[in-house]
Formats: C-alpha cells, sequence, structure tokens
C-alpha cells in the first residue's frame, strides 16, 4: 500500500482499526454510571449558593436516565448507596434519598415491564412526573424534620428540572458510549 | 432501540439473582424509610457522619468557592457596563447624600461615646472568631443549610452567628473537624429576634425558604411597617448581638411583613463568624425550686 493512499483513508476507519482486539475497561464500564450519579449529587450544591432552591436534584436525574437508557446496569438496591450519598449533602432528613431513590427505581421497573417499547418523549414525561412527586415529597419529610415551606417554593426547580433532564439524559448517553470504548488491550 | 429480554431464562439461579435484586431493593426502601424516620425524630442523629463527608470534600468544595466568586465578579461586571450611566448619576447623588448622613452619624457616635462612659458601659465590638468563605449550599432541597469551611479546629462552635458585611446570614448548627453547616436565615426553622433600625419595633424573622423571611411582629395591632424599613438584629435571646443587618421590608402583610434578604449568600465571598452574643441570656430561665424559695424566706 502507498502512503498516499493511507492518508486519504478515512479517520474513522483509522479510529476503528485501532479497535481490534481490545474491549472497554471493566471498571471503566461499571464504575461510570455510579461516579456520574455520585458527582451529580454533589457537584451542583457546590458551584451555586443560593437563598433559594433553585438547583433541579440532578444526581436523581442521572438515575433515572441511566436507568431507562440501561434498565439491568445499575442493581436495584443501588438507591440506597447513591441515596446515603446524596442524603449527606442535600440537606434532606438522613434517609429521605435513600426512600424516594430505591421506591423511583422499582417503579421504572414496573414501568419498564409494563411498556418495553418506549421513545424518549415518554421517558421524558414519565421521569417529569417522577420528579414532581419526588420533590413534593422531600418537602413533605423536610417540613416534618423542621423546615415549614410551601409548596410553590418547588415551582421553579420543578420548571427547570424539566427542561434540563433532556440534556441530563444527552449526558448520560454520551457517558454510555464513553464507558463502552474498547481501550483494554487483549494481549 | 429493541428491549432487551426481560425474563431471565429457564435457569434457576438466574431467576433467584433477579429476586434477590428486588427484595434487596424493597429491604433498601424500608431501611431508607427507618432511617428516616430516625432523622425526623431526632434531626441531630446523623450531624457526625454529614460532618465526615463534608470534611472529606473541602478540598473540592474550596477550589469551586474560589471559581464561583470569579464568575460572579465578571457577570457583575459585565451588568455594571450595561448600566453604568445613569448608575454614575445616581451614585454621585447618593454620595453626596451619604457624605452627609456621615458627618451626622460620626457626633452621633461620639455622643454615644459620651453617654456610655457615663452609664460606665464597656461594651466592645467582638472581633470574630475567624473570617472564611461559604463552599457549599443545599440548592436542591427545601432546607437551607451552608456549608462554611471552618471548623472545630478553628473555634467555632454551635451556635455562633455567621455575618458578611451586608448583614446578618444564618448561624452555625453542627461542627464538624474543619467544615460546619450553618442554618441559613432563610430556613424555615431560623427565627431571628429583630427589630426596626430607627426605632424598637419588635418582631420576629423566620425564613421562608423562597429567599425572603417573614416579619412577624410581637405587638399586636396597627401595623406599623413600612415598605423600605431596615430591620436590624435586636440581641433578645442573646444569641445575635444587637444592630447587625438583616433586611429591608418589601411587601406588607396583615401581621407584619416579607422582607427582602440584605446578604444574599449566593453573591457572599467571605463570611465572619462572630461568638454568641451573650451566651448567659439564651440559657432559658430555671424555675425555682421549693428549697431555694425555702431558704430565701426569713
Amino acid at each position: 500500500m502507498n502512503p498516499a493512499s493511507r492518508l486519504t483513508k478515512p479517520i474513522t476507519d483509522r479510529f476503528r482499526s485501532r479497535r481490534l482486539n481490545r474491549v472497554p475497561s471493566p471498571i471503566l464500564a461499571e464504575g461510570l454510571p455510579w461516579l456520574s450519579i455520585l458527582l451529580g449529587s454533589f457537584i451542583p450544591l457546590i458551584l451555586v449558593i443560593g437563598a433559594a432552591p433553585v438547583m433541579p436534584p440532578i444526581g436523581f436525574m442521572m438515575l433515572l436516565s441511566w436507568r431507562q437508557l440501561r434498565p439491568g446496569l445499575l442493581p436495584v438496591w443501588s438507591g440506597v448507596p447513591l441515596g446515603a450519598f446524596d442524603d449527606l449533602f442535600s440537606g434532606q432528613p438522613f434517609g429521605s434519598a435513600i426512600l424516594l431513590w430505591s421506591l423511583a427505581i422499582i417503579l421504572l421497573d414496573v414501568i419498564e415491564a409494563r411498556f418495553p417499547w418506549r421513545n424518549f418523549l415518554l421517558d421524558w414525561f414519565t421521569s417529569a412526573l417522577i420528579i414532581c412527586l419526588y420533590l413534593a415529597l422531600g418537602l413533605m419529610f423536610a417540613n416534618a424534620a423542621g423546615g415549614g415551606a410551601a409548596m410553590p417554593v418547588l415551582v421553579p426547580q420543578l420548571i427547570s428540572a424539566f427542561l434540563v433532564f433532556p440534556l441530563v439524559s444527552l449526558l448520560v448517553s454520551g457517558l454510555d458510549k464513553l464507558r463502552l470504548i474498547p481501550i483494554v488491550d487483549l494481549d | 432501540m429493541a428491549p432487551p429480554n426481560r425474563l431471565p431464562s429457564y435457569s434457576r439461579r438466574a431467576q433467584y439473582t433477579t429476586f434477590f435484586g428486588y427484595l434487596a431493593g424493597v429491604i433498601g426502601a424500608l431501611v431508607g424509610g427507618g432511617l428516616l424516620i430516625i432523622s425526623i425524630a431526632s434531626p441531630g442523629a446523623f450531624s457526625g457522619l454529614r460532618g465526615i463527608a463534608s470534611d472529606a470534600t473541602e478540598p473540592v468544595a474550596g477550589l469551586a468557592s474560589k471559581g464561583r466568586a470569579k464568575s460572579i465578579g465578571i457577570a457583575e461586571t459585565i451588568s455594571g457596563f450595561v448600566q453604568f450611566g445613569s448608575q454614575q448619576a445616581r451614585m454621585k447623588r447618593e454620595l453626596a447624600e451619604a457624605k452627609v448622613r456621615l458627618v451626622e452619624l460620626e457626633a452621633q457616635a461620639e455622643e454615644n461615646k459620651r453617654l456610655k462612659a457615663l452609664l460606665q458601659l464597656t461594651e466592645a465590638d467582638p472581633k470574630p472568631v475567624i473570617v472564611t468563605r461559604l463552599i457549599s449550599a443545599t440548592t436542591a432541597s427545601t432546607r437551607r443549610f451552608a456549608t462554611l469551611s471552618a471548623g472545630q479546629t478553628d473555634g467555632v462552635t454551635v451556635g455562633m452567628p455567621v455575618r458578611s458585611p451586608m448583614g446578618l446570614i444564618g448561624r452555625v448548627l453542627e461542627v464538624g473537624h474543619s467544615t460546619s453547616r450553618v442554618l441559613l436565615v432563610t430556613d424555615p426553622e431560623s427565627v431571628v429576634p429583630v427589630r426596626r433600625g430607627t426605632d424598637g419595633v419588635a418582631a420576629f424573622a423566620q425564613g421562608r425558604t423562597d429567599g425572603s423571611i417573614q416579619i412577624k411582629l410581637i405587638g399586636l395591632g396597627v401595623n406599623p411597617l413600612k415598605v423600605g424599613d431596615a430591620l436590624v438584629t435586636s440581641g433578645s435571646g442573646g444569641l445575635y448581638r444587637p444592630g447587625t443587618p438583616i433586611g429591608i421590608v418589601a411587601v406588607l402583610t396583615r401581621d407584619g411583613a416579607i422582607a427582602k434578604l440584605l446578604s444574599d449568600p449566593a453573591v457572599t465571598e467571605y463570611v465572619a463568624v462572630e461568638p454568641v452574643w451573650a451566651p448567659e441570656a439564651s440559657k432559658p430561665i430555671q424555675q425555682p425550686t421549693a428549697a431555694q424559695v425555702g431558704t430565701a424566706q426569713p
């Protein structure tokens, strides 16, 4: 093969040729969903210090996206460790996210079994509904533990969560591609 | 995308795996419910865990807080550039007014000092325990807490008021090793005794979660508050030093007002942790026992 034809070869082909005899890293493939949800719980809280609740619950939204994209990837019990981490930083009474995240995972599995063929629009609206319930119940738990906020306080957060959800899904599908890149040499 | 086959084949082992997965999920939810009941019954139950978590993440959060201060600065510069002309004129006028007020206040401060000397009051402004940054806040929850990058090792203890140059921000609720948790004045659990700056109309300021505070007057009757009144802490209860500004009345209600917070924690870079003003006063009054009453009588 002469060098000129090698240069005219499409870039994707050259990239693909590097994938031969390689597999995805198991650490990345298994760990990236967990890591992304943990960061989703933590990073938004240090980016903005607000006098009002305005940030959508990014960690919870990432969990929903991962479960909708890859239903069996995170185990059913993953709500316990991930929710516990979220509770440590979110300001909610400890246990609130453990309970609600576990319930959300089970609910998503029921929906998955009932409607196996879904499009993104349906996923978006199911998530919006679940996020509504999640925030409302979270507010009730927070009020029981000493707060006293009224429901209208949630409106800005609900709107932002609804609008941001497609972006979170996009990020999750990007991460899903990233985690399956074959980088570990078999030799 | 075609859905994956959800039936776990005829393998007994695969079926058990699925079953125990769901069982673990349900047990997890129940455990969460149990922990939730515990933390509702005693809100401080998991403060140790939270302290460890925020101590461990302090380096990252501290870095982010530096970047945040810079980005806020950029936004302010841009908005300042847009409003340059009108702002310049207004600020010139305000500066002229402020100079006159300053002279008056200097005279009053002098008189104040003289009167205090007459009364033999020796009370100086206390030095802050530490000046530090707010490193994170619970922006996704309806509870309003913030994390401070100073803790036990810096001499911070529970109950200390936290303020910015603009006004009161909150008080320390839980103390970790190198971080501590602050209850912001906008949290519904926070109640601050306040008075009107110009006279002594006493009231309570309770947080409303959405960034404003509810002012509840103590003396009922005709509502004396007006839109634009400045509110400062009154010092009753002994926790907050009197005279710290907290808010400006924005909307009048039947039994008080809704006030806008003066020091928005979002634009505050540094905050000062102050010592508890009068710790003796914040203790509940002891009921005299029968024995004490008996010995006091002749």
